[in-house]
C-alpha cells in the first residue's frame, strides 16, 4: 500500500468519528497552544528584564567600600560613610588593569536643585568623563565635561530630563544657563539622553552630573570617593576583570593575605544572569505544566485509540481477510494517530501564537515567540502520536483475522 | 480443459485446547474447477467453517496439501497469505461486512486499496464496473445504512468481484436475508457463474440453497459423507418468479 492511500484511508476513517477525532485532538490543541504561549510570555520577561539591565551598561562594575570592619561598640558603618577608596585607586586600576576599558570614582549628595522660582530635589553624581561611557548613556544636546574641568574642579554639570523638565519652563533652552544645587552654581553644559525607569522603578533621568572633584570639594567636601565604576571589555571578561581589580585594590591597600577585603565588586553580568535564572526558572516551570498537559493529551489518544482499535475489530478483520497485511493495518492506526497529533498541533501552535499576541495585546505583557519552542511542541506532538498510537495500532495489526471477523 | 483453482489433499486441522486435541477436519480431498458452482454443505460442528477459513486463506492446515490456483498455502507466511487473499479471493459475508459511513464505491474500491500496482483511476473504473455487474451502477454514492439488505449484499459481491479473483468465497452469504432476496442474490451468483464464468465456493447449512449450486461437497464430523454433482440445478431467476408477487403480511 502506497503512502497516499494509507494517509486516504486513515483521513476517512477520522472523518467518520469527527467529534471524537476532535475531542482527542483538543487535548493535543491544549497542550501545544499552553507550550507556546507559556513560554513565549517566559521567555518575553526574561528578554525585555536583560534589555533593560543591558541598558544600565552590562559591562559594569561596580566597586564600593565594604563594612568589614567596626568602630567603637560594634556597630558596623553604612559603605557610604567609610572612606577606604581613594582617587589613587581608581587611577591605579585605570593603569595597570587590562580587562578595564574605563573607569570612574563616584561621589554623591542628595539636595535640592534652584533655577530661579523653581526647584526640584534630587542627587548630584560627581563622575569622571569616563563615567557616560561606563553607562553607555549620550548625551541629547551639549558636551561633556573634561579632564580638565575634573582637575579645576570646575562649576559644571550635565542634568538629565527629569531636572530639565521640573526645573525648566517649557521651550527653555537649558545648555549655558547656570542653576544652582544646594549654594553652589552650576552651569548646565549638556543634557543627558533619556533611559527612563530602571528595573527597580528608579528614575534613572532625575540626576545632576558633574566632575567629581566638584562634588568631592564645593559640595561634600571628603577627599575620599565612596563609589568606583569601571567598565569591563566585554560582559564575558567581567569575572576576569573582577579578579584583576580586585588584587590592584588589594596591593593598594596594603591588605596582607589573610585579611579580609575592604571593598565589594559588584557586576551588572553578575546581576542579570542572577534576574535572567530567576525567569529562567519560571520559563522552564511554565514549558514543564504546559508540557505535562500535552503527555496527558498523548494520553488522550492512545485511550481513543485503544477504544477504536476494539471497536473496530470487525473492521480489521474484513480489511484483513481481503488482503491488508498486519503492517497495512498497523501503519493505518498509526497515522490516524499521527493526524490526530498532528493536526491537533498545527491547530495549537495557530492558538498558541494567537493567545500569545493576545496576552500582549491586552495585558501588554512582553512576549518572545521563539522559532524553537513551536518546532520543539510540534515535534514533540508528533513523536506524541508515534509513541501513544504504536501500541493500540500494534495490538490492531496482531489480531487473528478469524477471530476478529467473528467479533460482535 | 479447465484448470484446478482448488486442489485439496488429506487436509487435516487440528486445535489444541488447553490438554485436548480437536480433531476438526480428519482429512478431506476434494478439487474445485474453474467455472465450477459448488457449495459447502454441513450442520454446526461439522468442521465446514474450519475448512472455510482454510479456503480463505485466513488459516493453514496442521496436515495436508491445499493448493489455491495451484499455490500450496501450506508453508505461507502471514504477508504472503494475506496477498493471496488480496489476488485471488472475494469473500463474501454473511452480515455483509461494509464499512459503516462509507459509501457503496468506497466499499468496492477497499481491496484495490491494498493492492499497490493500482493506481486511483484504474481503482475507480474498475470498482464502478463491479458495481454495475451487481446492477448498482445506480447506487455509488449510497451510504450502507442507505441501502436494503440484499442491496448491501451486492456491494458486497462487488467488493468480492473487483479484484478479479479466481474464486468467490461466500460463507452463508444469505443467511440474513429474507427468502426473496436470498433467491435474487442467489440468481445474481448463478448469473456471474454462468456468463462470466466465475467459480464459486459457497458455504451454507441450508439445502434449499445448495440446490441452485451445481455440486455440493457435505460435511459431517469432519470429513466429506458425500460430493455430488447436482443433477437438476434450479435457477434461482425461476424459483424467484415462482414466489407469490404480492408478499404481504
Amino acid at each position: 500500500m502506497n503512502v497516499l492511500n494509507l494517509f486516504r484511508i486513515a483521513w476517512k476513517a477520522l472523518l467518520r468519528n469527527k467529534l471524537r477525532a476532535f475531542l482527542t485532538m483538543l487535548g493535543i490543541i491544549i497542550g501545544v497552544a499552553s507550550v507556546i504561549t507559556m513560554v513565549a510570555i517566559g521567555e518575553g520577561s526574561k528578554q525585555s528584564i536583560r534589555d533593560q539591565l543591558s541598558g544600565m551598561g552590562s559591562n559594569m562594575i561596580n566597586i564600593r567600600p565594604s563594612s568589614n570592619f567596626t568602630v567603637g561598640g560594634g556597630a558596623r558603618l553604612g559603605a557610604s560613610s567609610l572612606q577606604t577608596l581613594k582617587v589613587e585607586d581608581v587611577n591605579a586600576i585605570k593603569n595597570d588593569a587590562h580587562f578595564i576599558t574605563a573607569v570612574s570614582p563616584g561621589v554623591s549628595s542628595n539636595g535640592q536643585v534652584i533655577n530661579g522660582a523653581l526647584n526640584w530635589p534630587t542627587s548630584i553624581q560627581g563622575v569622571s568623563p569616563d563615567y557616560l561611557s561606563i553607562r553607555e548613556w549620550g548625551l541629547k544636546d551639549g558636551i561633556n565635561f573634561t579632564d580638565n574641568d575634573v582637575k579645576t574642579a570646575a562649576k559644571v554639570c550635565l542634568i538629565g530630563q527629569t531636572i530639565v523638565e521640573n526645573v525648566f519652563t517649557n521651550g527653555e533652552n537649558p545648555i549655558g544657563k547656570v542653576i544652582r544645587f544646594g549654594k553652589i552654581p552650576l552651569k548646565v553644559i549638556g543634557i543627558l539622553t533619556e533611559k527612563g525607569e530602571n528595573t527597580f522603578g528608579q528614575d534613572q533621568d532625575d540626576v545632576i552630573l558633574a566632575p567629581y572633584t566638584t562634588v568631592q570639594k564645593r559640595i561634600l567636601a571628603i577627599p575620599y570617593v565612596q563609589t568606583i565604576y569601571a567598565s569591563a571589555i566585554d560582559e564575558k571578561s567581567s569575572d576576569t576583570a573582577t579578579k584583576e581589580v580586585t588584587a590592584i585594590l588589594r596591593k593598594q591597600h596594603k591588605l596582607k593575605g589573610s585579611d579580609e577585603d575592604d571593598f565589594s565588586i559588584r557586576t551588572q553580568a553578575e546581576l542579570i544572569s542572577t534576574i535572567s535564572s530567576t525567569s529562567e526558572l519560571l520559563t522552564v516551570l511554565l514549558a514543564a505544566i504546559a508540557g505535562i498537559s500535552l503527555v496527558v493529551g498523548g494520553i488522550g489518544i492512545m485511550n481513543i485509540m485503544y477504544v477504536s482499535v476494539t471497536e473496530r475489530t470487525k473492521e480489521i478483520g474484513l480489511r484483513m481477510s481481503i488482503g491488508a497485511r498486519g503492517i497495512d493495518i498497523l501503519l493505518q492506526f498509526l497515522v490516524e494517530a499521527i493526524l490526530i497529533s498532528v493536526t491537533g498541533g498545527i491547530i495549537g501552535v495557530i492558538l498558541g501564537i494567537s493567545a500569545s499576541q493576545l496576552v500582549n495585546m491586552f495585558l501588554k505583557w512582553p512576549i518572545l515567540i521563539s522559532d524553537s519552542s513551536i518546532l520543539l511542541s510540534f515535534l514533540v506532538c508528533a513523536v506524541t502520536g508515534v509513541f501513544f498510537g504504536y501500541y493500540p495500532a500494534q495490538k490492531a495489526s496482531r489480531l487473528d483475522p478469524i477471530e476478529a471477523l467473528r467479533y460482535e | 480443459m479447465a484448470n484446478t483453482i482448488l486442489d485439496i489433499q488429506h487436509l487435516k486441522r487440528e486445535f489444541k485446547m488447553g490438554s485436548e486435541t480437536v480433531r476438526a477436519l480428519k482429512g478431506i480431498s476434494f478439487s474445485v474447477e474453474a467455472g465450477e458452482f459448488v457449495t459447502i454443505m454441513g450442520s454446526s460442528g461439522s468442521g465446514k467453517t474450519t475448512l472455510l477459513n482454510i479456503i480463505g486463506c485466513l488459516d493453514q492446515p496442521t496436515e495436508g496439501d491445499y493448493l489455491l490456483d495451484g499455490v500450496n498455502v501450506r508453508h505461507l507466511s502471514r504477508n504472503e497469505l494475506a496477498r493471496l487473499r488480496n489476488r485471488k479471493i472475494g469473500f463474501v459475508f454473511q452480515s455483509y461486512n461494509l464499512l459503516a459511513r462509507t459509501s457503496a464505491l468506497e466499499n468496492v474500491e477497499l481491496p484495490l486499496l491494498y493492492n499497490s500496482g493500482i493506481s486511483a483511476e484504474e481503482r475507480k473504473e474498475k470498482a464502478i464496473r463491479a458495481l454495475e455487474a451487481v446492477k448498482l451502477s445506480d447506487r455509488l454514492d449510497h451510504l450502507p445504512n442507505q441501502l436494503s439488505g440484499g442491496q448491501q449484499q451486492r456491494v458486497a459481491i462487488a467488493r468480492a468481484l473487483v479484484n478479479e479473483p479466481v474464486m468467490i468465497l461466500a460463507d452463508e452469504a444469505t443467511g440474513n436475508l429474507d427468502t426473496r432476496t436470498s433467491y435474487e442474490i442467489m440468481s445474481l451468483l448463478q448469473e456471474l457463474n454462468r456468463q462470466q464464468g466465475k467459480t464459486i465456493v459457497f458455504v451454507t447449512h441450508e439445502p434449499d440453497i445448495a440446490a441452485f449450486s451445481q455440486r455440493t461437497v457435505t460435511l459431517k464430523d469432519g470429513r466429506v459423507i458425500r460430493d455430488a454433482k447436482n443433477m437438476n440445478v434450479r435457477s434461482a431467476r425461476e424459483a424467484l418468479e415462482s414466489l407469490p408477487v404480492n408478499d404481504d403480511y
